[in-house]
């Protein structure tokens, strides 16, 4: 196993990463939820969806399906963890990443390209990127509108990687699709080794798609897959 | 054992957005009700618990919001006995 990535019932983009990782030169192995054991993983990705229907909150029963326990390990132990859409989170509800993804501002579902600004490259999703390189990226959620109680911690630490703009990689409230503070877009660990954002780069990543800018980012993954230890 | 009843209401962190909330509001106001200062969307859950005696069973909820039910990042829950 290379990339494990996760199936919850009721996810859906987890064939179009495990090819997005193709193109990027990286193998990948479908894993149910239900399974315990991600030994052999070099990194994980929990793809976009609805794991189990959204009931409750995003991410909420998600977070405590088996495989979790071993997703957090891997996370805790350094291995790159990967979010996307839902998958992102599924991760803020399992406190690996800060803040949470409530309903968008305008209570609609969002489903167009936006524009996202690199904050940092220190992060296993924006290492090979470059600092305000602006990416055109599909969004595609109904809860997308990241919050947090300690922003300006979040803020001091660097944790913001990914920011909404527009195609100029100017950022204000018209180029925020979705209300989140700060017009976050994505965001990592203190560690630098798990990552989360609400658009999906697997969705940008041919040219066939419309655009290919969410390749940096898959790249960045790939090039931060991790050796694991015997 | 005896089944105790329990209504859990859980709302959104005072400060954080509530966009439900903020709409809401916004069409009370277009409609006159120009007193209304917040609303804040919650959930109601109730729950039947089956438990030894009421003070086993209040923990027992309290542990299953701390746990599932409830978001501490972003709500607050109240629990209330409902005889």
């Amino acid at each position: 196993m290379t990339v494990a990535v996760v199936v919850f019932p009721g996810t859906n983009c987890e064939h179009d990463i495990v090819h997005a990782l193709d193109l990027a030169g990286a193998e990948s192995e479908l894993v149910w939820h239900t399974d315990t054991d991600l030994s052999g993983a070099m990194g994980v990705v929990l793809p976009g969806g609805f794991a189990h229907g959204d009931y409750l909150r995003t991410g909420a029963i998600a977070r405590f399906s088996p495989i979790m326990a071993e997703v957090e390990r891997l996370a805790i132990e350094g291995t790159p963890t990967l979010g996307i859409c839902n998958g992102f989170q599924i991760l803020c509800e399992a406190g690996l990443l800060p803040g949470a993804l409530v309903a968008n501002r305008d209570l609609a579902f969002i489903c167009k390209p936006v524009h996202l600004r690199v904050e940092s490259t220190e992060s296993i999703l924006t290492r090979s990127a470059t600092v305000g390189q602006v990416l055109e990226i599909p969004l595609n959620s109904y809860e997308g509108n990241y919050v947090a109680a300690d922003l300006d911690a979040i803020e001091a630490d660097g944790d913001v990687i990914l920011r909404y703009c527009d195609a100029t990689g100017r950022s204000d409230e018209t180029s925020n699709p979705n209300g989140s503070m700060n017009a976050i877009a994505g965001i990592t660990n203190r560690g630098r080794n798990v990552a989360g954002l609400m658009p999906h780069p697997e969705r940008a990543s041919e040219s066939i798609l419309g655009s290919e800018d969410g390749m940096v980012l898959i790249e960045s993954f790939v090039a931060s897959l991790t050796v694991p230890a015997t | 054992m005896t089944a105790f009843r329990y209504r859990v209401t859980i709302n959104r962190k005072r400060g954080l957005s509530d966009p439900e909330g903020a709409t809401t509001r916004k069409a009370l106001q277009d409609l006159g009700f120009i007193s209304v200062e917040s609303v804040s969307f919650g959930r109601i859950l109730d729950l039947e618990v089956d438990s030894s005696d009421a003070e086993t069973a209040q923990a027992e909820v309290e542990a299953m919001c701390a746990k599932l039910l409830a978001n501490p990042v972003m709500e607050d829950f109240t629990i209330e006995a409902v005889s």
